[in-house]
């Protein structure tokens, strides 16, 4: 055994373990460059997280549908005719409405189903008939409503109807501020 | 280091005359690989009651459902710090001390290549082994986030966590040392006549692990590094806030922690190797298959780390690739089993202690083997991920593997090292309470893993009652078994039958030549080797 052949096996093996320890730093942008490549990671965790609530077996026709009270001088009516969509998913649908007259009034919709049982299954997440919605004079607007059908919606049911009337909320500002106190009180 | 070249080989006293210090300073600055790996030896040994009294912490708590003795945040910390020491500072020591104590003496070595080296390698260990227990009397207390040190918990925790990543740091240092130390020794100072094939097994599992060391201890070091930035000087490798992703931290450190497994126990498939043939009276079945079978190990287990992981959300072809190379591991691990079987096979069997924890190692490795190939299964893994039934798995491959290994080991070799026999009826009583303890602790874990306990937690539902219960005692009996090995030990240091040179019949090498108990300088004339 020759000390000068130990010496220079060590500093290979010291070359090694400095490489090796790079090679742990290296790993970092191999790692993105991987990720990237594949595709996975990207950020995006609604790509990767497949919602398993949405039933794509079965395919079910929304039919929209919207009406004003004789007393509303508005023009009330849904952007897209129908939809088609699998129970479980989450859809977002539109509907214009425009105040014809002069004045600021304030509105509620009514919604309402056909078939009459289907009321129950469709889950509303947002939707302009919570409130009362004001229009100003000769305003117009564009307003949502986000939904999802509940996947435990009768088999033989494929075409649901939703419709929407608009009726005038009378004063609607002055009769809750007057209901309030007598309430509390 | 100039020897006098005249004196005789036999009966060289302990201390030989070179000016050495007595007491305390002796051991402090020695160099000699018998003096380093014994003390490389009684390190793991204390650490060993260390990290097993805080399995009994977490024992004591589980025997019942509920919260009863440790407050939940103190029973993280014993499972983080039981993790961390048995891997770094016992079962890694523990094989250090085999490789100083037997590597020079199996291939006729006088000593190690670097023996100043070898001793700064050795004495790191203490110095981090007290960073490591230092923690428990931290604000906070020791580091709890778990012994993989997964961020976020690595980056958020308190002060402790730096003394943890610290302690990884010079841990690595010390391995690193001590494998190069190791590859150049058995590279370059074998007798003459000793051919890498004429190796024992021993020394040739330890050169492959060795090189794994040096592969893998660094990225390690890498990683806790990137962890100690990420804490204190403003880099994101892990914080998703600043881009970073604390999943690579899994990649990384499961890049090293998977030939750590290796590490951890291809010394003890070398040990093993070497008492088998010894008891059996035969050499070993398929010598060249063996090496052959270890280097297989060794390559495959740079390609199956993400195993560990397979819940992080990876490509179905990339859980199919890992799946598959983890089962290819299978292989050569079976032909080593194959290959003890069949040294045993017709040979003059006897039961000395030794033989029995290398028995109870082939049968219970195996079914920590076969366990392994259950979680390798990516759909059964996704069920059984951080459950029991991995707790379970790794503690039959390194309890009852590596552990028993080291316990056979020390056996085998006591009355070479201390040149007395040990007292063989404790041996017995020690191996029969450990080998039946070790079953009541760790087979019930299976059922509880499979029916959905999970891992790391002070607490469980009240159906897992019963099984918990039995670990508990087995576990118990388990730890107060290992103070018999420990007056074993002592017994047959203070005095006892005389050993032979030769000490086992059957045994076959280099180290059997020198007189018992072994002298402070060996083989300082290379012995030939035919």
């Amino acid at each position: 055994m020759d000390k000068a052949d130990n010496r220079i096996l060590l500093k290979k093996l010291v070359v090694v373990t400095v490489g090796m320890f790079g090679f742990g730093f290296a790993m970092v942008p191999f790692y993105y460059k991987i990720c990237e490549v594949t595709g996975i990671n990207s950020g995006d965790a609604q790509v990767l997280a497949r919602n398993t609530q949405v039933d794509t077996r079965r395919t079910i026709t929304l039919e929209f549908d919207a009406n004003v009270d004789a007393h509303l001088p508005w023009r009330f009516r849904p952007l897209q005719r129908s939809i088609r969509l699998h129970p479980g998913e989450m859809v977002q649908v539109l509907y214009e409405v425009e105040n014809l007259s002069d004045r600021d009034i304030t509105g509620q919709a009514i919604p309402s189903y056909g078939p009459q049982l289907a009321g129950r299954y469709v889950k509303k997440i947002e939707c302009f008939c919570f409130t009362g919605q004001t229009l100003k004079a000769g305003e117009k607007k564009q307003m949502p409503v986000m939904m999802v059908m509940d996947p435990a919606l009768p088999n033989d049911v494929h075409t649901v109807t939703l419709s929407y009337t608009f009726f005038v909320q009378p004063d609607s500002g002055k009769a809750a501020q007057g209901g309030r106190p007598a309430a509390n009180g | 280091m100039a020897h006098d070249a005249t004196h005789a080989h036999d009966a060289i006293p302990a201390h030989d005359g070179h000016g050495q210090p007595g007491g305390i300073m002796r051991w402090l600055t020695t160099t000699n690989h018998k003096d380093i790996g014994s003390l490389y030896l009684w390190f793991a040994g204390t650490m060993f009651l260390v990290a097993g009294s805080f399995a009994l912490v977490i024992r004591a708590e589980l025997f019942q459902p509920g919260l009863q003795v440790v407050h939940p945040d103190f029973f993280n910390q014993m499972t983080t710090l039981h993790g961390l020491i048995m891997v770094f500072g016992v079962i890694m020591p523990a094989w250090a001390g085999f490789a100083n104590w037997q590597i020079p003496l199996m291939i006729g070595a006088p000593d190690m290549a670097f023996p100043r080296m070898n001793n700064w390698g050795f004495w790191l260990l203490p110095v981090a082994g007290f960073l490591l227990l230092l923690g428990l009397f931290m604000p906070g207390g020791a580091a709890a986030g778990g012994w993989t040190m997964y961020p976020p918990l690595f980056v958020q925790g308190g002060i402790s966590y730096d003394l943890t990543i610290f302690a990884i740091h010079i841990l690595g240092a010390s391995s690193i040392m001590g494998s190069i130390n190791i590859i150049t020794t058995v590279l370059n100072m074998r007798a003459p006549g000793m051919t890498l094939m004429k190796m024992p097994l021993f020394v040739w599992t330890w050169l492959i692990t060795a090189y794994l060391l040096i592969a893998t201890v660094p990225v390690l070091a890498g990683a806790v590094t990137m962890l100690l930035t990420d804490r204190h000087f403003d880099t994101h490798f892990f914080n998703p806030a600043g881009g970073g992703d604390p999943v690579m931290f899994q990649h990384i450190f499961w890049f090293f922690g998977h030939p750590e497994v290796y590490i951890l126990i291809l010394p003890a498939f070398g040990v093993v190797s070497q008492i088998i043939p010894t008891f059996a009276r035969k050499p070993l079945f398929g010598y060249a298959s063996m090496v052959y079978a270890t280097a297989s190990i060794a390559i495959l287990s740079f390609i199956v780390w993400a195993h560990h992981m397979f819940t992080v959300g990876m490509p179905a072809a990339a859980q199919l690739f890992f799946m598959y190379s983890t089962m290819l591991i299978a292989v050569p691990t079976g032909v080593k089993v194959f290959n003890w079987v069949a040294t045993m096979w017709k040979g003059s069997m006897t039961f000395e202690t030794p033989m029995l924890f290398a028995i109870a190692f082939v049968c219970l490795f195996t079914i920590g083997g076969f366990s392994g190939l259950v979680c390798a299964m990516t759909p059964v893994d996704i069920q059984i991920h951080d459950t029991y039934y991995v707790v379970a798995h790794f503690h039959y491959v390194l309890v009852s593997g590596a552990l028993f290994a080291i316990i056979a080991g020390v056996y085998y070799w006591l009355p070479k090292w201390t040149g007395h026999m040990y007292d063989e009826k404790l041996g017995k009583l020690h191996f029969w309470l450990s080998v039946i303890s070790m079953n009541v602790t760790f087979f019930p874990m299976h059922f509880l893993g499979l029916a959905g306990m999970p891992r790391r937690y002070a607490d469980y539902a009240l159906q897992f009652a019963e099984f918990n219960m039995i670990a508990s005692i087995g576990a118990f009996i388990f730890g107060f078994s290992q103070l018999i090995f420990l007056a074993v030990i002592i017994k047959a240091i203070r005095g006892g039958r005389k050993a032979s040179d030769q000490v086992w019949e059957g045994a076959q090498g280099l180290e059997w030549t020198v007189p018992s108990p072994a002298p402070y300088h060996t083989f300082e004339t290379a012995p030939v080797v035919k």
